[in-house]
């Protein structure tokens, strides 16, 4: 039930938002922070316990459409569990970044965020694929209006390209899950969308790779990679910084998760024999979005680029296809929710002062806003890979795993970390030093700089002792590799 | 005939004897709101006693009207769709209140109910004509605006083209096989498959259905006869008509036999294809929301005939089944958009131009979120009835691999997006016109709400509609 409860508990949070803000006219942030409080108090109470041999911690299953073998089935693992608390972390973070920035709409606005938040923490749930593709799609349309109604002056074709990159991604794996099922059904018998069932599937090569191919361009248009990241950068600069905050944090998530969560255990043969394809995407996507980012002159779309650049080493992490390089995945996709998230905050602060996000008008800001400069210096060298902070473990793991699997791929990538600093340096060079511009910001207040300490925190936290995260997700990773060890060698 | 096939036809009667009543009622005394509420009194009585007529299904009278489980369905949803419409007129005609529409709706909700019941030729060619000749003076009704005239001229020429079409059709099958009824066509069926004079009979049927059904090619006339006609009379035509066509297509289809022809199915699925093509396109590129839903309901139909073309080379019965729900699911969504455009207007002034929907959310929130759920339906996201529709399309036509079919489905899909969207950000947009008064509309708004939550609901819980619909497909199998 307390699985249910993850879902239902932001939807209804939403939901007494917007009529508490219609009625008295305020509120709703209180109510969205209460949302998420109990959401919050839920999902420690279940508290994960490492030592467990069964990887699920909690499943539950309803009946919901029978006459297509459809169920209303969640499970939650490791995997899960750490995807979730981020989601709730930033969750957090979105509502405090947003609380003087959005003075339109209070209420429709919280209700479009604790949406998007329940539409994420149900993909990370779902163990039906009709399920799961219910739940892309409800955390698409409230993004969609996050951005199209409280963004920037750009914001119509922005979100309508996100919109529509995302969901012909979600029609290819629709038909990917339809034509699982359908052929599921001839060699079994049983018409079922259940995760569970469908993985022992007996489908034969041709078809799997088709199949994988539907789920895989879906999830990667979400992840993004080149060449189908052209929508990230819009959707980030156009967004509300509390809607920047949960796209780089949670969202671009769910496509990563869904490659480890179904690509690969669903289809190991298929996903062994693209691995050299998936790896070289994203390899080239590390170096190209690198280069993109150095050229921008938007703060938010520099971001957004580096995004590109850190997804490109979850997608090599996941496809070099063993423990070290799917741990790492895993952690660099924590980590770099931390990191992009505290970004767009900082970013989103900047605009709010200055009206601009250009880079050329910023300058100098160090000596009237330390707090500032220091957050931006720490969080900037967290992005580069600097050890002691979360995307460094992330990516040596990635690095390390991916060695064993494809070296030029690997070393192609490695490259990133060196273009890491160039482009991360040079943002710090220019926002904060120099010589100071005209029109400098007011430092943090102290709700900014709360928010931005326990993002710290949590990075720090992540970068020294990582070992108590690997060991949650650890038991899944295992269980997808015994399954690649198992069927994914060549016969 | 029976005492018990009198009670089987029932509801028919009840419709009929209603229209007559109005009729005699206008003759005493011109009074709008009488007309209204006999029409409407009519039209629950004949739900009302539907489930008796379902309990005597399946009842055979005369060789003419098969009233099973199939018919019952589609006769329930013709008539309270005809309910909303009879709604949506007493609130949309305010400066000349004219009883006659309400005869007019009568007769042609009588036209479709014995489309989706008739079981031969002969009552088929009556039914679609009685639903057509009823729409010509109800496309025309407002007589003052030359758009309503030349839209209710343009549909009377190329529905007589259509009608010559379909009894030149009919009259060529009958003269390779001898036969009118359905279930006789079908015993000899396959031995005049190969006989020219049937193949032709059935093409030439196919095109005057496809003008019915504004399938590309034959879609020429959607656009501006949506556009000219009153706003609950446009709902009329997208929805009951097109429903009944659909139905009646699907029992020829099954009954009669023709779905062994896999040339005709090949020559059905391209059209399908490019109606969904063009459909958007076209839609794509309109600022009027009337002129948009036309197109937009091309593209629908395209998908219903795909779902169509996929159940018949599988199974008749997830033939009737997939398509029974998206003709249900295109029923309420188009139902639900084009009233509450027509709760908006008024026989003097229609809501049409997208402009005018600008900042909708902040003057009317309710009909505004009407609206958009029925938009997020009709471009079937996730929640709505619409997406369980697209769902089967998806399901019937991967089943049975048509690939190609699929691609246009999901290219079709993604350009409806951007219109369907389109439509609900410019409601979102800020512009602080001068709000128009709206007339109190009493029933219209809780019944459009109610229809919004029910496309939610069967969104969110599709189960028990979708064993209704088992049911009704096993009856045609």
């Amino acid at each position: 039930m307390i699985l249910f409860w993850l879902i239902a508990v932001p939807l209804l949070g939403g939901g007494v938002a917007w009529w508490v803000e219609r009625v008295f006219g305020k509120g709703s942030r209180a109510v969205a922070l209460t949302a998420l409080v109990v959401e919050a108090l839920l999902v420690l109470s279940l508290r994960p316990d490492a030592s467990m041999q069964d990887a699920w911690m909690a499943q539950l299953a309803w009946n919901w459409i029978p006459r297509f073998g459809i169920g209303f089935h969640l499970g939650l693992d490791g995997l899960s569990f750490l995807l979730i608390s981020l989601t709730v972390l930033l969750g957090f973070m979105a509502v405090g970044c947003s609380w003087t920035e959005i003075d339109e709409q209070r209420g429709l606005f919280h209700f479009n965020l604790l949406w998007t938040l329940a539409g994420v923490i149900g993909v990370f749930l779902a163990l039906d694929l009709f399920l799961f593709f219910f739940f892309w799609e409800v955390m698409l349309i409230p993004m969609y209006f996050l951005i199209s109604l409280w963004g920037h002056e750009n914001r119509a074709y922005a979100a309508m390209k996100f919109f529509i990159f995302t969901q012909v991604g979600g029609l290819l794996m629709l038909i990917a899950i339809l034509a699982l099922v359908f052929l599921h059904r001839q060699s079994s018998g049983v018409l079922s969308f259940d995760y569970l069932q469908l993985l022992g599937n007996q489908l034969n090569p041709e078809a799997a790779r088709w199949i994988m191919l539907g789920f895989f361009i879906a999830f990667v248009v979400k992840l993004p990679s080149v060449p189908f990241h052209t929508w990230l950068p819009d959707a980030h600069t156009q967004a509300p910084t509390g809607g920047s905050v949960l796209l780089a944090g949670v969202l671009l998530k769910t496509g990563a998760y869904g490659l480890v969560r179904f690509v690969l255990p669903l289809f190991p043969q298929a996903a062994r024999e693209f691995a050299p394809v998936a790896m070289a995407l994203g390899a080239i996507s590390i170096l190209y979005a690198a280069k993109l980012a150095f050229a921008q002159s938007d703060f938010k779309r520099l971001i957004a680029y580096t995004s590109v650049s850190h997804m490109g080493f979850v997608l090599v992490g996941v496809f070099a296809l063993n423990t070290w390089a799917l741990q790492g995945a895993v952690m660099t996709m924590l980590a770099h929710g931390i990191s992009a998230a505290a970004l767009f905050m900082l970013a989103g602060a900047l605009q709010q002062r200055l009206h601009t996000r250009e880079l050329g008008a910023m300058g100098g800001f160090w000596t009237q806003a330390p707090r500032m400069g220091a957050i931006g210096l720490l969080f900037s060298v967290a992005a580069l890979g600097m050890p002691g902070l979360g995307n460094f473990v992330g990516e040596f793991l990635v690095l390390l795993g991916g060695f064993r699997t494809s070296v030029p791929m690997t070393v192609l990538a490695a490259f990133g970390l060196t273009l890491a600093p160039i482009y991360a340096l040079q943002v710090v060079q220019r926002v904060f030093h120099g010589p100071p511009v005209e029109n400098v910001p007011a430092d943090f207040g102290l709700r900014e700089l709360g928010l931005m300490l326990v993002l710290v925190a949590a990075t720090l936290w992540m970068g020294l002792y990582p070992q108590a995260l690997l060991r949650l997700s650890g038991a899944t990773i295992s269980d997808f590799t015994q399954t690649l060890a198992a069927q994914g060698s060549p016969p | 005939m029976t005492i018990a096939a009198l009670f089987a036809l029932l509801p028919l009667i009840v419709i009929a004897g209603a229209s007559v009543l109005v009729m005699l009622a206008i003759a005493l005394r011109r009074d709008a709101r009488l007309a209204f509420w006999l029409t409407l009194i009519g039209m629950i009585l004949a739900l009302a006693v539907l489930p008796l007529s379902l309990r005597l299904a399946p009842m055979q009278v005369t060789d003419l009207l098969l009233v099973d489980a199939y018919a019952v369905f589609f006769i329930g949803l013709i008539v309270s769709a005809a309910a909303l419409v009879a709604l949506l007129c007493q609130g949309y005609f305010r400066q000349q209140q004219r009883e006659e529409i309400y005869v007019l709706l009568l007769t042609a909700t009588l036209g479709g109910m014995l489309l989706v019941s008739s079981n031969h030729f002969a009552l088929f060619f009556l039914g679609l004509e009685i639903l057509s000749v009823s729409l010509f003076p109800m496309i025309a009704f407002r007589v003052g605006n030359k758009a309503s005239l030349e839209a209710g001229i343009k549909y009377l020429m190329l529905s007589g083209v259509s009608s010559a079409l379909l009894l030149f059709g009919m009259a060529l099958i009958y003269a390779a096989s001898g036969v009118l009824s359905f279930p006789r066509l079908a015993q000899v069926a396959v031995g005049i498959a190969g006989d020219p004079l049937a193949q032709v009979g059935v093409i030439l049927m196919l095109a005057g259905l496809g003008f019915k059904l504004s399938l590309v090619p034959f879609h020429l006339w959607t656009a501006d006869v949506y556009q000219g006609a009153p706003a609950p009379v446009t709902a009329f035509i997208a929805t009951v008509s097109k429903t009944a066509v659909f139905a009646l297509l699907v029992r020829f289809w099954i009954t009669g036999g023709a779905y062994r022809g896999e040339v005709l199915a090949d020559i059905l699925g391209c059209i399908g294809a490019v109606s969904v093509l063009a459909g958007n396109v076209l839609a794509l590129l309109q600022t009027n929301l009337k002129r948009m839903l036309a197109y937009s309901s091309i593209a629908h139909m395209g998908y219903v005939l795909i779902a169509f073309v996929a159940g018949s080379t599988l199974q008749t019965e997830l033939l009737a089944e997939s398509v029974g729900f998206y003709l249900l699911a295109y029923l309420l969504t188009n139902l639900g958009a084009l009233g509450v455009i027509s709760v908006l207007s008024g026989d003097e002034q229609e809501y049409e131009n997208l402009d005018a929907y600008e900042g909708l959310f902040w003057r009317e929130p309710w009909l505004a979120v009407i609206l958009t759920v029925n938009l997020l339906s009709l471009a079937g996201i996730p929640l709505t009835i619409g997406f369980i529709g697209k769902f089967y399309v998806f399901a019937a036509s991967i089943h049975a691999s048509l690939w190609p079919l699929v691609a246009c489905v999901v290219v079709g899909s993604g350009i409806g997006l951007y219109y369907y969207l389109h439509v609900v950000v410019v409601m979102l947009g800020r512009v602080l016109s001068t709000p128009k008064a709206l007339p109190a509309q009493s029933l219209t708004k809780p019944a459009l709400a109610l229809l919004a939550l029910l496309l939610v609901g069967a969104g969110v819980f599709p189960g028990a509609l979708i064993q209704v619909l088992q049911v009704v497909a096993k009856a045609l199998a």
